[in-house]
């Protein structure tokens, strides 16, 4: 599966290796309990589910600078905890709460973190690669020494802005790594059946880009990848493609059963015989970590879940009136003013007076 | 289609002789016009297999095969453009986007092709084409997927658009839609799917399209609308009727392009006020442009300023207070009815 060399020293020091780990097992529980939330209907739309991609998302994101750009689509949980969005933000934003780190206004699909440099969280499938690219290309003008990664799903690969953003990135040479996703599934459409080429890596050479597949399970292999190919970016300005071979357990929302497509042999094959935490736990215990240090990790990670949860479900809802928060930057209110009289709908106090950049 | 069908719970258990599912009568509309014509086939996202994504095409694709009901890759823009491209050459393709937020990517290929093609070629070549999708909101799905821009494809000359708030009506302008010449965009909604009323399968009847409907007789007020806000406007009439003594007359517009403005303008006539009620923003919108036909065709006939109620002019927000307080719900419309019955404003 790999096209690419896989170290013999493992790539990372112990600390760092324990704290992927914790992010990877932090990940999961996550998404248990938002999945357990929508159930008990505290979280509502759609919900996104990434048990299963663990070590794709912190894998990638470890090859990340402090510095660099983060980009995703809508299942970007993973990639946001990852990223150290904390997950009393994350859950407060599933919840739809003041706290949450869009203040309740994005949900699952949005989330993002400014701070972290983790710019959405986007839910019109392949909507952010131009966005990533835009980006890197800021980057360039700004010139820094930074780089963008950008998540999509396999299913994304298949519209005109994943051609089109290739193609820029590398005929003006930006610092972006498109990161693909290829979880088998794009709802219920696997990919020999949307993609011609579904060797998605090889697409990159349509444009002359670097394109490498890992094993999106492989916490190593993908860290490795990902390191080397965001140094690239960032270094040497060399935009690439990576696509990491996972699968969702779940169905692609929480309100999809995600058996009417694959068979639940299939899921078993990948879940039970291909776990990406299981994996990175084994290989922990051999290289010397004791379980008791393990399952500290692990209860840490819970822990940390079930109190953003209760953080989560103490913060305040938004208040009605500051509906139109956000929407346009502080001092266009008056802007508006003349657009009131007669208002368009006869409530022109909901319309105009809630929030609108005051 | 009171306010009780929407209050119903599942649609499976209720469904009697004659009645079915709004969600049901576009599947058996579908299914007519399939065994009527080899020509009409059906391609979308997650329509075959999956058996679509809110279970419309259910079973189509086991009975007229992946040729006839076929799966698309995600790639709006090519696959309405293919829509066309076939179209022109005699095929009648019924194209399903997942909802109408998606149909922005292939926006291009609706209003600067599909669009044009008949005009812009001089009538040598026509595109008989359907494209179906929902809108709506409601169900804190947030910003980019709750939007209702019936209003932008209405305003584009060389565009069919129609939009149905009943089952039976769902079905006969469907099929309208099928046999028709132009690219008719058909707008379908989300909570609508599951609103129940009476169809008779065997009346096969094809509706016409361009005639609005009296949805409701009544003589104080009339309110115009389309689609799910039709649903709505029925509910808020009823309500208006018991509670505060109103007798209010519903307009359902069902096509927006082209508009029956008579229809709309004899009930105005009668009643004396209006208030136009959408799903949508309502500035620049299907609102702005009924209210502009009704001060022109009814100026001596108005005894108040014509009233609109749509989704409050903000992206929409995920949580439910934000998502609850933006909707046009009914006690919106209520209130902006007795705004204009009684002159508060
Ligand atoms: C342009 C557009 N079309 C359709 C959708 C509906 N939709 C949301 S996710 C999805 C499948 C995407 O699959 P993939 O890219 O493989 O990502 P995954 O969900 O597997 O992470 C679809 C069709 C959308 N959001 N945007």
């Amino acid at each position: 599966m790999s096209e690419s060399v896989t170290t013999e020293e493992p790539p990372v020091g112990t600390e760092e290796r324990l704290s992927h780990y914790r992010s990877m097992v932090l990940s999961r529980e996550f998404e248990t309990a938002a999945e357990r939330q929508y159930k008990a209907a505290k979280i509502g739309g759609y919900c996104h589910l990434s048990s299963g991609q663990e070590a794709t998302s912190v894998g990638t994101v470890a090859g990340l600078d402090q510095d660099d750009y983060l980009v995703t689509g809508y299942r970007c949980h993973g990639f946001a905890l990852a990223r150290g969005v904390s997950a009393k933000a994350a859950m407060a934003e599933l919840f739809g709460r003041e706290d949450g780190c869009a203040h309740g206004r994005g949900g699952s699909m949005h989330l993002l973190d400014v701070e972290k440099k983790f710019y959405g969280g986007w839910g019109i499938v392949a909507g952010q690669l131009p966005i990533a690219t835009g980006i890197a290309l800021g980057i360039v003008r700004q010139g820094r020494s930074q780089a963008v990664l950008c998540e999509l799903g396999e299913g994304a690969v298949n519209m005109g802005a994943w051609h089109e953003s290739l193609n820029l990135a590398a005929l003006w040479d930006l610092p972006v790594v498109f990161l693909v996703v290829n979880n088998s599934y794009g709802m219920g459409t696997s990919v020999d059946r949307a993609s011609a080429e579904p060797e998605i890596f090889r697409r990159a050479a349509a444009h002359r880009m670097h394109g490498e597949r890992v094993d999106g399970n492989d916490l190593d292999e993908v860290i490795e990848a990902s390191r080397r190919l965001l140094d690239r970016a960032r270094l040497d300005r060399r935009p690439a493609v990576i696509e990491a071979v996972t699968y969702r357990y779940r169905g692609h929302s929480v309100a999809d059963a995600g058996l009417a497509y694959r068979s639940k042999e299939e899921i078993a094959d990948w879940s039970e015989g291909r776990d990406p935490i299981a994996r990175q736990r084994l290989r922990l215990q051999e290289s010397g970590v004791t379980v008791e240090d393990l399952e500290a990790i692990e209860d840490e990670a819970r822990s940390e879940v079930e109190a953003a949860v209760e953080h989560a479900a103490a913060s305040a809802e938004p208040s009605v009136d500051q509906l139109a928060h956000g929407m346009y930057a502080p001092g266009s209110a008056a802007q508006f003013e003349r657009m009131r009289p007669g208002s368009p709908f006869g409530e022109e106090a909901l319309t105009f007076d809630a929030g609108l950049g005051a | 289609m009171t306010a009780q069908a929407q209050a119903e719970p599942g649609e499976a258990a209720v469904s009697g002789p004659g009645t079915m599912t709004f969600r049901e009568a576009i599947r058996l509309a579908l299914r007519e016009e399939m065994a009527r014509d080899e020509q009409v086939f059906v391609m979308g996202e997650e329509v075959g297999l999956f058996d679509g994504s809110y279970k419309v095409t259910s079973g189509l694709m086991d009975e007229f095969g992946p040729d006839r009901v076929r799966d698309t890759p995600i790639s709006e823009e090519a696959f309405v453009g293919a829509g066309i491209g076939a179209a022109m050459i005699g095929e009648r393709p019924v194209v399903e986007i997942m909802t109408l937020n998606f149909l922005l990517v292939a926006m291009d290929q609706v209003v600067n092709h599909a669009a044009k093609v008949g005009a812009m070629f001089g009538g040598e070549v026509r595109v008989p084409m359907v494209i179906r999708t929902p809108n709506g909101a409601g169900n804190q799905l947030t910003a980019q997927h709750s939007q209702s821009f019936d209003g932008w494809f209405a305003g584009t000359p060389g565009l069919k658009v129609l939009a149905p708030a009943n089952p039976a009506d769902a079905r006969s302008l469907l099929k309208a839609a099928i046999r028709d010449d132009d690219p008719v965009l058909f707008i379908e909604n989300l909570p609508i799917y599951k609103e129940k009323g009476e169809v008779d399968p065997g009346d096969d009847s094809i509706g016409e399209i361009g005639l609005a409907a009296i949805a409701r007789e009544g003589s104080d007020l009339s309110i115009v609308s389309h689609s799910f806000a039709t649903v709505r406007s029925l509910q808020a009439a009823e309500i208006l009727e018991r509670e505060h003594g109103y007798s209010v007359e519903v307009v359902d517009l069902r096509s927006l392009r082209p508009l029956d403005v008579a229809t709309v303008a004899d009930s105005v006539v009668k009643t004396n006020r209006a208030l136009c009620v959408e799903e949508g923003w309502p500035s620049f919108g299907v609102t702005s442009e009924i209210a502009a036909r009704i001060q022109k065709a009814c100026f001596d006939d108005l005894d108040a300023p014509v009233e609109r109620v749509g989704m409050a002019e903000v992206p929409l927000p995920y949580a439910k207070p934000l998502e609850l307080a933006a909707m046009p719900g009914t006690d919106r419309i209520v209130a902006a009815a007795i705004a204009t019955l009684e002159g508060a404003r």
